[in-house]
């Protein structure tokens, strides 16, 4: 089969990514690590196999970014919050969301990978374990660690 | 056990236009943009349009279905296909300006990659019918070198892909009807009517 247009990949796939950004990186950086995911994908997409899972790729692209975000994050001098106080600006509107970006900048860095990777990436425990390293186990473990951690921090504030 | 997630809100328009504006503007300075395309409202309906680094490679009417179009552009010149209206703002000037009456010459640079051998030779030709002016199918054969071709330039019509401006709806049958139209014979004969009238 023949490759999609780009732009159908940016319109299918670009909600989840940006999601799985936020997820990892909170609301702003999120729009940096997306931008230079899909430049990334689009400078490889002619390369990529018919038969490949797009979204699969796209997130371990995504998860590289992300990466290259913390790192430049750690490497600044003054240390900046993750999450600034205008929320709404970045089209995150309502409290809710802003307390579940919270929620999981509060989680150590793998529980959020596993959770993002696995619930919002949709990718099954053994592709977060190929991206993250380690086992399918280790990767259900963290994430089930993350979930139980968010429902405490995270739900117990909603109303439900 | 994911109840967390599932009442999460559809990602906005404005943000998804936001973060498309970035996209476009990386991947414009990094060139890695191989195919630009736009829609564009006229009389004869929505029309795609679509351009490379060479020129505009592609114009296709509602009819032609332009997800097939924009698969078909994927497949042929690069997958590599992003929508930036503003790449194609003067083709879309100059097709208003032409449907409105202002503007009898398109002046834009084109790329014909999409079309090859005679059938290219064809295309070449098609510009020199003026404005409000029709040639014959048999006519164009014989201008491209192979009068017997008339069924030739006729299959080189149908596959144009740059109707209007490669005006292929300037050519007519040789007993003065208009015949068929990669628009529609409608369509044809309105373009026509069109140019005759200004």
């Amino acid at each position: 089969m023949s490759q999609q247009p780009f732009e159908a990949i940016v319109t299918e796939h670009g909600p989840t990514v940006l999601r799985v950004c936020r997820a990892i990186l909170g609301p702003v950086a999120a729009d940096d690590a997306w931008s230079e995911t899909f430049l990334s994908a689009l400078r490889a997409y002619p390369d990529l196999g018919p038969d490949s899972n797009v979204q699969a790729w796209l997130v371990t692209i995504a998860h590289r970014k992300a990466i290259d975000q913390l790192r430049s994050q750690a490497r600044r001098p003054v240390p900046v919050a993750v999450l600034p106080e205008e929320p709404s600006r970045d089209g995150v509107p309502g409290s809710g969301q802003t307390e579940l970006w919270t929620a999981l900048m509060e989680l150590p860095l793998k529980q959020r990978q596993t959770v993002a990777y696995h619930y919002l990436g949709g990718l099954p425990y053994a592709e977060v374990a190929e991206i993250l390293g380690g086992t399918p186990q280790a990767a259900r473990r963290a994430a089930a660690d993350g979930i139980a951690a968010l429902r405490q921090t995270y739900l117990k504030g909603t109303v439900r | 056990m994911t109840e967390i997630f599932t009442d999460l809100p559809e990602i906005d328009a404005e943000t998804r236009r936001r973060l498309h504006a970035r996209l476009v503007a990386a991947a414009t300075e990094a060139g890695v943009i191989d195919v630009a395309y736009r829609t564009v409202d006229t009389p004869v309906g929505t029309l795609l349009l679509a351009t490379t680094e060479r020129g505009l490679v592609r114009v296709a009417y509602p009819s032609e279905d332009h997800a097939a179009v924009l698969e078909q552009l994927a497949t042929r010149v690069s997958p590599r296909v992003l929508r930036v209206p503003a790449r194609l703002d003067l083709a879309a000037t100059e097709l208003e300006e032409y449907f409105t009456g202002r503007r009898q010459l398109f002046d834009l640079p084109l790329d014909l990659q999409l079309s090859q051998g005679f059938r290219r030779t064809v295309l070449s030709h098609l510009t020199d019918i003026g404005y409000g002016a029709t040639a014959s199918y048999a006519e164009i054969a014989a201008a491209a070198g192979n009068p017997k071709a008339v069924r030739a330039v006729g299959s080189a019509c149908a596959t144009n892909p740059l109707p209007v401006v490669v005006p292929c709806h300037r050519v007519v049958r040789s007993d003065g009807t208009t015949g068929q139209y990669v628009g529609g014979a409608d369509v044809k004969k309105a373009l026509l009517r069109m140019e005759a009238a200004a």
